[in-house]
């Protein structure tokens, strides 16, 4: 571009008829300048983008993936209840569950996309993704979760406020999960704020039965063990697990792919769900208490 | 470049200003809704998975 600018300015100007070096340093001083003025108004346009244009589209994609959820569950269908209760059997990309973090404000919910085993960019852009070949909502295991953190609808940009205890419920037709911020006391940071999660012993350490998980970790981007039935626990299948978990992942920090920001929560209480409660619009009274808990 | 441009500009100032900020209207567009969206899932940013295999 810089070179252009030179002989562009040059062509038109019929003044003196040879120019001197001055003039030719001068040139390539200005199309330096316009070249690096126009990048960094390129990548600033590109922030715009990043942080405007793609929730635009990504909270009409959620809304579309939300509507039809709940127009499913109106209907008397349920993704989660195919035959045999086959993950592999659910659409990719169709809603599931409903997510709500009461610590991220009472108007805080997305419904949470059925994802490929990793999921992917387009699964992503219409909402928090479930792993696959992680657990079911409820399930024991492990629940996986994976979340946009900058743009793109930003379900987990604000997942680092998250304090231990604090309830992390998930929506599906028929049960409310509640699951609790792993970590002690409740309140606390639950960065490396281990708990201790109950296992089924292993052959080779007859006597461990409870192994520790984090609240809250940052992790490489390679690290796969946090989505285990134990997470970080590879020698515990998911015939060791005993209690349910749900495992959120987003990028850390903002902004960049270098690391992950994992938040791990253990299921704590279940309340049935009915068409009448999804009729009504309303939270249950016992899941309406638990934004109370956070506020106050 | 930008003088370039602004001297093949046809009509009075007026005119020139108008389709100037056409012109920067249609880059920012052509940018947001096509060079970006595709260039984007190229860049290390915003990669929020972990692998489970």
């Amino acid at each position: 571009m810089s070179e252009d600018t030179i002989v562009a300015a040059r062509a038109p100007a019929p003044g003196p008829p040879r120019s001197s070096a001055g003039d030719r340093v001068r040139f390539l001083l200005r199309g330096i300048g316009q070249t690096l003025i126009t990048f960094g108004l390129v990548v600033l346009l590109f922030a715009v983008y990043e942080v405007w244009v793609t929730n635009i589209f990504a909270h009409r994609a959620q809304e579309k993936v939300y509507n039809t959820l709940q127009h499913d569950w109106l209907t008397g269908q349920d993704p989660l209840a195919l035959p045999g209760g086959k993950v592999s059997a659910i659409p990719v990309g169709t809603g599931i569950a409903v997510l709500y973090i009461p610590r991220l404000g009472a108007g805080y919910h997305f419904a949470i996309v059925q994802g490929s085993d990793v999921p992917k960019d387009a699964e992503l852009e219409k909402g928090p993704a479930h792993y696959a070949d992680t657990q079911l909502p409820g399930e024991i295991g492990n629940f996986g979760v994976a979340g946009h953190r900058v743009g793109k609808g930003e379900p987990f940009l604000n997942i680092d406020k998250l304090r231990s205890g604090d309830p992390v419920i998930v929506e599906t037709r028929t049960e409310w999960y509640v699951y609790r911020v792993l970590g002690k006391p409740a309140g606390a940071d639950p960065q490396d704020n281990a708990a201790a999660i109950p296992v089924k012993p292993h052959p080779h350490d007859p006597h461990v039965n409870r192994v520790p998980v984090s609240g809250r970790e940052i992790v490489d981007p390679s690290d796969g063990q946090v989505l285990l039935p134990v997470p970080n626990h590879p020698k515990y299948s998911s015939d060791n697990a005993t209690v349910a978990l749900i495992t959120m992942t987003t990028c850390h920090p903002k902004f960049t792919a270098s690391q992950r920001m994992i938040v791990h929560a253990e299921l704590q209480t279940q309340v049935h769900n009915t068409k009448k409660i999804i009729n009504s619009g309303a939270l249950p009274p016992a899941i309406e208490t638990l934004y109370q808990e956070v506020n106050g | 470049m930008y003088v370039w441009i602004w001297r093949h500009l046809p009509g009075p100032l007026a005119l020139k200003l108008l389709q100037t900020l056409l012109l920067v209207a249609a880059v920012s567009l052509l940018l947001l809704f096509v060079v970006f969206p595709w260039i984007e899932p190229h860049l290390p940013i915003n990669q929020v998975t972990v692998p489970t295999k």
